[in-house]
């Protein structure tokens, strides 16, 4: 199966189609309103720093552009702040270095968010198979850290197995302490059911497996996201096309949205990125799926080096069986509309007022 | 300006000086002191990959030690209040002594937070105008903000006295006093925030409940005093200072009220969620009885259990209270106890089972307690300083013109 290569349906008409209103923005830069405070933190940002990027610009001439463009990288403002000449200057810097740490032509997209697009995702669970191929995708299209050793491997998307046949007839009187089976006898110590408890390493010969049902999770996008509402330094956010970013280059590593996080979607660079040259995707967006480096946090951020060119995302392109649908939510006629209109769909942790934008349905 | 030149002159000569027995000390605290130093550039050259931490378990033993020790900076108001608002006779005399304790905790506190952080060097991101500070949203903006203005308290309310007393004035009450009182207040909120800042997370069932808060100034007033009793007692035998009996029976009392309480609400805890048993409670149990097997952290729980309910009941016989020479024993049982279920017990199990149910378990590291032990140790090392400088001046030996 090498759905890897094969170009989406036809993601560009989905995606570009005609929206009159602009979507609803939380980021503070897109807004219309631009308090007196920001543009004082603002100038104030700039003035302190116009001494540094000095130094960095003496740096720069220097032999070693590695050396340099890190050190410039030190003193960068949050990318939300910046001007678009800073932007660019910032996306110069970092494909000169990634480009000679990695031995290819490396590109860093600064491609913003485009009025009209409110990116959406729905997944099919009666459909999904639990074949990974989705977390494999994610993890060659995102510069993910691969690895052996234990905390050296990341992965955003995790298809949780769940056990079928937990009330079927021979476990019927299995409730304690096994937790499953129908009758419990009083004593429900332990969860006799299903609960968001499910196994991810597993490793069969072939899927799907008779005795299991699979729930692929990652990154929940919310719309009332408690990782952005915890984050000291406001390095993550919401997009104004949705996505729930990191700026690299100001996360401060100290894993609050980590731990605000529902649905453990974040995952900590416990060391500098384990990247083989051959491995490492080239085409890259600064707040997407750009080399991390040792120390900051990491998410999905749904291919945003792909959909903002109105691309579907890597997991999306290689499900085998169709589960995985991605769209634009503000247009009624994409695929993800007519899901949410006509499927029966839900939430993960709905109780928990986050509000994602990524769905669950069944036919 | 002639005045201030002097009194850190005589006050650098008068804590640099010392017995065989003080450097001693000192000298073991630095090499500790030199390991925890070496510990960190490792931590910030390799990452922290060397230490237990994981994304499963991301929050170890440097936080747990951060909570800790945020609740024995708070607990040095159990000096300052007596002294200020009740004018406890034999707390005022020692009031400087608290906030010195004080001050050294939040410098370790902060210490703390950079052994934390996966990008220390960034830090300066969270400070305003050149970084970008998310008030009032981010909880640890609000510790931040709380932590820091609590050590500027503290240390311009003890500097402030000590000079005077120093230069043999007089104190301005219209300056000193309404900072004394929000010092007090100021204490309180250090620990409710620093509660917040877990229990503000519904993703994390085991902390997200109301009682946080009076818990953990609870503990923080039982286990501030026990290292105050400890500081105390090593001053009274080791220098000139004598603190009054006074003084330290009101803080075993305290000690003895701030620990029962604290017993009462862990037991409600147990009851509550045990009681219904729901998915919601399988941190605790994980704690209390293990879960899938893995069982690391219940001998934690219930030494910590053991320590609490021993050291209470020891703390409520008065031949023992009032016993100088056993009191000590108490003390460390109730510290540790506290130490144990307010760090370990309470920050890892948040973290297990995951929001999707794993169940893991975290081992730290030699690099984490030895960073973990250099800080101590650093912490300690500066409230030797601090207390001997404080004592010198308050006994009389560091004096304007006195000196040379």
């Amino acid at each position: 199966m090498n759905s890897n290569e094969t170009p989406p349906a036809d993601p560009a008409k989905e995606l570009s189609a005609e929206c009159p209103a602009p979507p609803a923005s939380a980021d503070p830069a897109a807004s219309a309103l631009k308090t007196s405070r920001r543009d004082f933190l603002k100038a104030g940002g700039m003035l302190s720093l116009s001494s540094l990027m000095g130094t960095g610009a003496l740096m720069a001439q220097s032999e070693d552009a590695h050396a340099a463009a890190e050190w410039a990288e030190h003193f960068q403002k949050n990318y939300r702040l910046m001007t678009p000449e800073e932007k660019n200057e910032a996306r110069l810097r970092l494909e000169r270095r990634h480009s000679q740490e990695y031995g290819k032509q490396v590109t860093v997209d600064i491609t913003d968010a485009q009025p009209g697009m409110l990116m959406g995702y729905a997944l099919n669970i009666r459909k999904c198979i639990g074949c990974r191929r989705c977390v494999h995708a994610c993890v060659a299209e995102n510069n993910q850290s691969r690895g052996s050793k234990p905390g050296e491997k990341i992965e955003w998307i995790q298809v949780l197995r769940m056990e079928r046949g937990e009330f079927a007839k021979d476990k019927m009187n299995h409730g304690y302490p096994e937790g499953l089976g129908i009758q419990v006898g009083g004593n429900a110590y332990t969860p006799a059911g299903q609960v968001l408890e499910g196994q991810y390493h597993y490793q069969p010969e072939a899927v799907p497996e008779k005795d299991a049902t699979y729930m692929p999770i990652a990154c929940m996008q919310c719309e009332k996201p408690p990782c952005v509402k915890v984050c000291p330094v406001r390095t993550t956010y919401r997009e104004a096309d949705g996505p729930v970013v990191i700026d690299y280059n100001w996360c401060i590593g100290c894993r609050m949205c980590m731990g605000a996080c529902p649905y453990w979607a974040r995952r900590i660079n416990l060391t500098s990125p384990v990247l083989p040259k051959e491995e490492m995707n080239p085409v890259t967006h600064y707040l997407g799926n750009r080399p991390r480096m040792r120390g900051v946090v990491e998410k999905c951020h749904w291919c945003l080096q792909r959909t903002r060119h109105n691309r579907y995302p890597a997991c999306v392109e290689v499900c085998p069986v169709g589960a995985r649908k991605f769209g634009n939510l503000l247009d009624p006629e994409s695929e993800v509309s007519k899901i949410l209109e006509r499927k029966n769909v839900f939430r993960l942790k709905a109780e928990l007022n986050t509000f994602p934008k990524f769905f669950y349905f069944y036919d | 300006m002639q005045q201030l030149t002097s009194f850190a002159a005589d006050y650098t000569r008068y804590v640099l000086k010392g017995g065989t027995k003080f450097y001693a000390w000192m000298g073991s605290l630095a090499v500790l002191i030199i390991g925890m130093m070496y510990v960190f550039y490792l931590q910030n050259t390799e990452g922290l990959i060397v230490t237990g931490m994981t994304s499963q378990i991301h929050d170890g033993l440097y936080f747990a030690n951060l909570v800790f020790l945020v609740g024995v900076a708070a607990g040095a108001v159990t000096i300052v209040f007596p002294a200020y608002v009740y004018h406890h006779e034999g707390m005022h005399k020692v009031t400087v002594l608290g906030e010195m304790l004080a001050i050294s905790a939040v410098i370790m506190v902060t210490m703390f937070v950079f052994a934390h952080m996966g990008r220390p060097d960034r830090l300066w991101h969270m400070i305003p105008l050149i970084g970008i500070y998310n008030f009032p949203h981010s909880m640890l903006g609000w510790d931040v903000l709380v932590l820091t203005g609590y050590l500027i308290l503290n240390a311009i309310c003890g500097f402030y006295y000590l000079w005077v007393k120093y230069t043999g004035g007089e104190i301005n009450r219209k300056f000193f006093m309404p900072l004394v009182y929000i010092s007090i207040v100021w204490a309180l909120s250090i620990h409710t925030v620093t509660a917040f800042l877990i229990a503000t997370m519904p993703a994390r069932p085991m902390w997200f409940h109301g009682m946080m808060p009076i818990r953990f100034i609870a503990t923080a007033f039982a286990a501030g005093p026990c290292l105050i009793i400890l500081a105390f007692l090593i001053v009274r035998r080791n220098t000139k200072m004598w603190v009054e009996d006074s003084a330290i029976d009101l803080l075993s009392t305290i000690v003895t009220w701030c620990l029962g309480i604290a017993l009462f609400l862990t037991m409600s805890e147990v009851v509550v969620e045990l009681y219904a048993r729901t998915e919601h409670a399988n941190g605790l149990y994980y704690l209390m009885f293990g879960l899938h097997g893995l069982t690391a952290l219940v001998p934690w729980f219930w030494s910590s259990i053991v320590l609490m309910v021993a050291s209470f009941v020891l703390f409520l016989i008065p031949a023992v209270r009032k016993n100088y020479k056993l009191l000590p024993i108490p003390c460390v049982m109730a510290f540790a106890g506290i130490w144990i279920e307010k760090g370990m017990g309470l920050i890892v199990p948040g973290f297990v089972p995951t929001p999707i149910g794993e169940v893991t378990e975290y081992y730290p590291t030699f690099v984490e307690w030895l960073l973990t032990l250099g800080i101590w140790a650093f912490g300690f090392f500066i409230l030797t300083i601090l207390l001997k400088g404080a004592i010198g001046i308050l006994q009389g030996e560091i004096k304007y013109g006195a000196a040379k």
